[in-house]
């Protein structure tokens, strides 16, 4: 079983000897041992898969050795290979080979080439410990690392201002997360007094639904997911991670580490069931997200910010799983959208490459004939997120949205209304860049050309698992076994025990499972349907910036969400460190000065008694002994 | 008596070095300090584990009154005696491409310096700890006032005259503390840990001892001589200072503070904590608009030592491991950061933050070890950085759960002022100042390769320096809870 540490290790030493030999190994040879610690990763994933299935599905810990320790508390750098672990695995090396091998493509001409594989492979190393630690700070260590490299790699191109801040933007919020994750460590640390997970689960397993401190420690964590997974009110730093170099935006922005806050979920899924209150927050959260995100995706105009805008959303799906405790269902949904969505980037960036780097759908159009792979797999990815059957999107998004039909009705209304929504934007996206008349410029138009075959091969392999993803866990009465929800069954067995009612199995009937599908796909179509009489029948293109007016400016400006921040938060903080400094230090100073100017003062009030004269000195010192005499006796006499 | 070479190497290789050319005093005070570090690290390997004073010596000073000149090496001293004869090296390599006047005096100053530095961290007799306590305020003095910028004198007068002040009311407590101790009197360190005194007394000595430690850190609200001291004195001062000096402080309130007036903590303690968790904050927001890059590690420094002194206050096993591995990071980071400003400093001649940027173009590779440093600063996973702060954290937040929150902002603020400092210095476009910035010399990466090993080494195997400190530690906190 120590193969397996290979899993994370091959992508370091990949970091490693790309980041040391940066600008000494040719840029072929770059690609190759950038793209085969993913690859192995992949195939040692599978091995894994294999060998726990033979382990008759039996949690394998893989202990290497002791990190921390203090006290009575240990912290060892541990894996656990689990169904969890092993799905996010087949997950981060799959989807995250193929980035890498489009990557090479991508990314040929850029100076920093081997810089860019090297951070990749990093953001993997981390991104691997993060879903195979067997504890809590191991996942922290893996959730700050892939939070780090996502900085440096959306600062990829660094002489850029804008995207600086942006890095550092993502950074810093992400790191506001964090501390909610880590005190909720510290908490979990004095009420378990162990991070391991299957120990703090077992104790966790004689608690009492409601317990405070479980309450705590839960929503003290879901801050840490809210900042990684993009989450109301810490997901304004996605759409401006865009600024990062377009496999960035697929591989981490959108595939794999913004679901880290889902996976950390859906492993604490004891915890939450014992704190019902913390999975109704959740679900809030959640929807809000959903419905915001995807109503700001309909008046973007830039190709990548329109799909960040749908990541968030889309996550917002995920999390509303979560939180009716559908958490295989929000698994299911993690690895569909990672397929559909890494599609639609890398699809993106084969647009934005074949366009020299022009991202503004207002001045594309008509790209079907000159992209043909990129069009019909970008086609394939947008049926995919929009919920249409047969691909995979509809079977994960159909799930949840039955889940939360049955937890609250006005929930799901508006989560068949973020679907309409989310159809609309995708096919106005689609429809916008590849049908209609080319509105860029001449140049442009010259230049135009199908991408080289490392970049439609990762497309075209996306594109069959977008299609049969769903595969995973057709539900019963479409006639599937539902694979999924069997294989990860064994991880619920302590929410089971502690909260049986919350976890129960849904119970739908047949004809209202029935008329719950027809009228999510029904919504998703009309939408597709609008879009095209817009965009194509009549050929409307939006405004250019300035024009809008009303509730239309105010989402086209993100809700000014962005402006309020700094407004609230930024603005002030710098005010604040401007008064310290200036105020503050000048009045502590003050404080101090005036101490050493009472001594200087007292000294030379205390010199002009030293006079030199004999006479003065005896006529002190008969005082002196007068008055201590005079001291003994009155405590003498009062004593 | 391994322990007395390592205070008599350095005043020797002073002496030598004072004698010698100006022009070869730093190769001599090179091998002066490796051979300190060579010592040390034979030291730390025959270093047990326990909770005894190892490798110890005793003489007779002041013999009438029972004084002794004594020290010796727990685990408690142990780190810092060894971050000591490894900092040194590497603050004496960093000055090499810089022409000091009268170096052979400047060279003898830095090792006079570590001398009395590790008579601190070894002394076992009260008044020993005293000496060299103030014995090493002379030399960084000096390095400051007569190598330091144009503000040097009025600056360092204050730090000096502001620090003996401070240090007065540990000698009145040190001197009291003697009286209380049974028979002819005696001033070894453990012979206070067993005096019997009150509440009342306790109380009283919390506080001299309090405002000398905090004075010397500092701790939040006595630290106003600490940036424009940090700003103006020569780098290799700044390093000594901040590296090492200002540890003195915390070692201070854990051999000090802890065990001899336990109760005066518990009455006091919540004051000091408050204080320390304010200076995190405060220190951190100044730190976010700072233009000089020295003053801005410097309020970083004020703000991370707040947090050191608040796992101390917290008492318990957790704050105290996450001080004593701190302290060993943060000396680290902190004489990487310094030596990073001074190499900027020293190509381009301005320290203003407006007018650089884009030195990655010019030297990708000062830009990698600036951001690992930076990174062991905002205490990343798997840097020494975040050993301490998770464990300093912990501590804090297990004896009380809003101050360990309100500590924590330290992970955010750190991240908001490192990450805008390494943006406006590394990245962007670069300016007339970072044209022609040069790549890295022989002696700068041999200052830099090695602290960025220890930044790696604390963070991915700290067991190796935490086992070391804890059975010292779990004695202490036993001593404490008598």
């Amino acid at each position: 079983m120590s193969l397996l540490i290979f899993i994370p290790l091959l992508p370091l030493i990949g970091f490693i000897i790309n980041g040391l030999g940066f600008k000494k190994i040719p840029n072929g040879l770059v690609g190759v041992i950038g793209s085969a610690g993913p690859i192995v990763a992949f195939i040692l994933s599978f091995y894994a898969f294999g060998q726990f299935r033979a382990g008759n599905n039996v949690p394998i810990i893989i202990h290497l050795f002791d990190w921390i320790s203090v006290g009575s508390l240990n912290i060892p750098f541990s894996f656990q290979i689990d169904q969890l672990s092993l799905l996010m695995l087949l997950v981060v090396t799959g989807v995250g080979s193929l980035i890498h091998i489009y990557s090479a493509g991508y990314m040929s001409h850029d100076e920093g080439f081997g810089k860019f594989f090297a951070f990749l492979n990093l953001f993997l190393f981390f991104m691997l410990l993060l879903v195979m630690g067997s504890n809590y700070v191991i996942m922290f260590i893996g959730w700050e690392g892939v939070g780090l490299c996502s900085y440096l790699l959306i600062g990829f191109w660094n002489k850029n201002t804008n995207y600086n801040n942006a890095a550092r933007k993502a950074f810093i919020m992400n790191r506001i997360g964090d501390l909610g994750f880590l005190l909720g460590i510290f908490l979990i640390i004095q009420n378990f007094g162990t991070v391991e997970y299957i120990a703090v689960f077992e104790k966790a397993a004689g608690m009492s639904v409601g317990n405070a401190a479980v309450v705590a420690i839960t929503l003290l964590l879901f801050v840490g997911a809210m900042g990684k997974s993009a989450q109301i009110p810490l997901y304004t730093w996605l759409p401006d991670a865009m600024a990062g170099p377009t496999p960035v935006s697929a591989l981490i922005h959108a595939a794999t580490m913004v679901t880290a806050g889902i996976y950390m979920i859906v492993r604490s899924n004891v915890l939450y069931a014992l704190a019902p209150s913390s999975l109704e927050i959740v679900a809030i959260v959640g929807l809000i997200t959903a419905l915001m995100a995807a109503s700001i995706g309909i008046f973007q105009n830039d190709i990548k910010k329109v799909l960040a805008y749908s990541t968030v959303s889309q996550l917002g799906y995920m999390f509303m799983a979560l939180g009716v405790s559908a958490y295989s269902s929000a698994m299911f949904h993690v690895m569909t959208h990672a397929f559909f969505k890494a599609l639609l980037f890398l699809g993106a960036g084969s647009v934005i490459h074949a366009m020299s780097n022009e991202q503004d759908i207002r001045n594309m159009g008509g790209l079907r004939k000159k992209l043909p792979i990129t069009f019909i797999t970008f086609l394939i990815a947008t049926i995919a997120i929009s919920g249409i059957p047969p691909f995979a999107g509809f079977f994960s998004k159909d799930e949840i949205l039955a889940h939360v039909w049955e937890h609250n009705k006005l929930m799901w209304a508006l989560g068949v209304a973020g679907s309409i929504m989310t159809s609309f934007y995708m096919f106005r996206l689609l429809f916008l860049t590849f049908f209609g008349d080319f509105r860029g410029t001449h140049e442009q138009a010259h230049h135009l050309h199908e991408s080289p075959v490392s970049m439609t091969l990762p497309l075209m392999l996306l594109a069959v698992l977008s299609v049969l993803g769903g595969m995973l866990n057709v539900p019963h009465i479409l006639g599937g076994s539902e694979w999924l929800a069997h294989f990860m069954e064994p991880l619920f067995e302590n929410a089971k025990s502690v909260n049986p009612v919350l976890m129960a199995e849904l119970h739908i009937e047949h004809s209202t499972e029935y008329m719950l599908m027809g009228i999510s796909i029904g919504a998703a179509i009309v939408s597709a349907l609008v879009a095209y009489v817009m965009y194509v029948s009549k050929k409307s293109v939006p405004d250019a910036d300035g024009q809008e007016t009303g509730l239309q400016k105010v989402i086209y400006n993100k809700y000014y969400i962005d402006e309020l921040y700094d407004a609230v938060f930024v603005n002030p903080i710098k005010k604040l460190s401007d008064i310290f400094h200036s105020f503050g230090e000048f009045f502590i100073n003050l404080g101090v000065d005036s101490t050493g100017g009472l001594v200087k003062f007292g000294a030379g009030q205390l010199r002009q008694i030293q006079t030199g004269e004999t006479g003065f000195y005896v006529f002190a010192m008969v005082i002196g002994i007068v008055s201590l005499m005079l001291w003994n006796f009155g405590t003498f006499i009062f004593k | 008596m391994l322990t007395l070479l390592l205070i008599l190497i350095p005043v020797l290789a002073a002496l030598v070095v004072l004698i010698s050319k100006n022009n070869s005093a730093k190769q001599i005070a090179l091998v002066g300090a490796m051979t300190e570090l060579a010592l040390a690290a034979f030291v730390f390997t025959q270093f047990k584990a326990d909770a005894t004073q190892q490798f110890t010596f005793s003489y007779p000073w002041i013999a009438s009154a029972g004084i002794l000149f004594a020290g010796g090496i727990d685990g408690i001293s142990i780190l810092l005696v060894m971050l000591t004869a490894f900092l040194v090296p590497l603050i004496v390599l960093s000055t090499f491409r810089q022409p000091y006047k009268s170096a052979s005096i400047f060279y003898a100053l830095i090792l006079f310096m570590q001398a009395a530095l590790m008579g601190v961290f070894t002394a076992t007799d009260a008044f020993l700890f005293y000496f060299f306590f103030e014995a090493a305020l002379i030399p960084v003095y000096f390095l400051a006032a007569v190598w330091g910028g144009e503000d040097r004198i009025k600056v360092t007068f204050k730090f000096f005259v502001y620090t003996i002040f401070g240090s007065l009311f540990m000698l009145v407590a040190l001197i009291y503390l003697y009286y209380q101790t049974p028979g002819t009197h005696n001033s070894a360190i453990t012979a206070l840990y067993t005096l019997a005194l009150n509440g009342q007394q306790q109380g009283y000595i919390f506080v001299a001892f309090f405002i000398a430690f905090a004075i010397k850190m500092p701790l939040f609200p006595f630290h106003t001589w600490q940036p424009d001291t940090y700003t103006e004195s020569p780098t290799a001062a700044t390093m000594l200072l901040a590296g090492i000096m200002l540890k003195m402080g915390v070692y201070g309130l854990i051999r000090f503070i802890l065990p001899i007036v336990p109760l005066g903590l518990s009455a006091h303690g919540n004051m000091a904590i408050i204080l320390s968790v304010i200076g995190i904050v405060y220190g951190s927001v100044i730190a976010i608009q700072q233009r000089d890059m020295k003053r801005l590690i410097a309020y970083s420094s004020f703000a991370h030592v707040g947090l050191m002194a608040a796992g101390v206050f917290a008492m318990n096993l957790n704050g105290i491991q996450g001080a004593l591995i701190q302290m060993l990071a943060h000396g680290i980071n902190v004489v990487g950061l310094f030596f990073i400003v001074e190499i900027i400093y020293s190509r381009t001649k301005t320290r203003n933050i407006d007018q650089l940027g884009g030195i990655t173009q010019r030297t990708p590779n000062l830009s990698v070890y600036f951001i690992i440093l930076m990174l062991g600063s905002v205490a990343m996973p798997l840097t020494n950085g975040f050993v301490g702060e998770f464990l300093l954290l912990s501590g804090v937040y297990e004896s009380n759960k809003w101050l360990g929150a309100v500590a924590g902002l330290t992970i955010i603020l750190g991240a908001v002022y490192m990450l805008r400092l390494v943006q406006k210095t590394m990245f962007g476009q670069k300016t007339a100042f970072t044209e022609h910035f040069a790549d890295l010399s022989m002696s700068e990466k041999a200052v830099l390769i090695p602290l960025t090993f220890m930044v790696f080494w604390i963070g991915l195997y700290p067991n190796s320096f935490l086992k070391i400190t804890e059975p010292a530690v779990v004695n202490l906190l036993q001593i404490v809870q008598k």
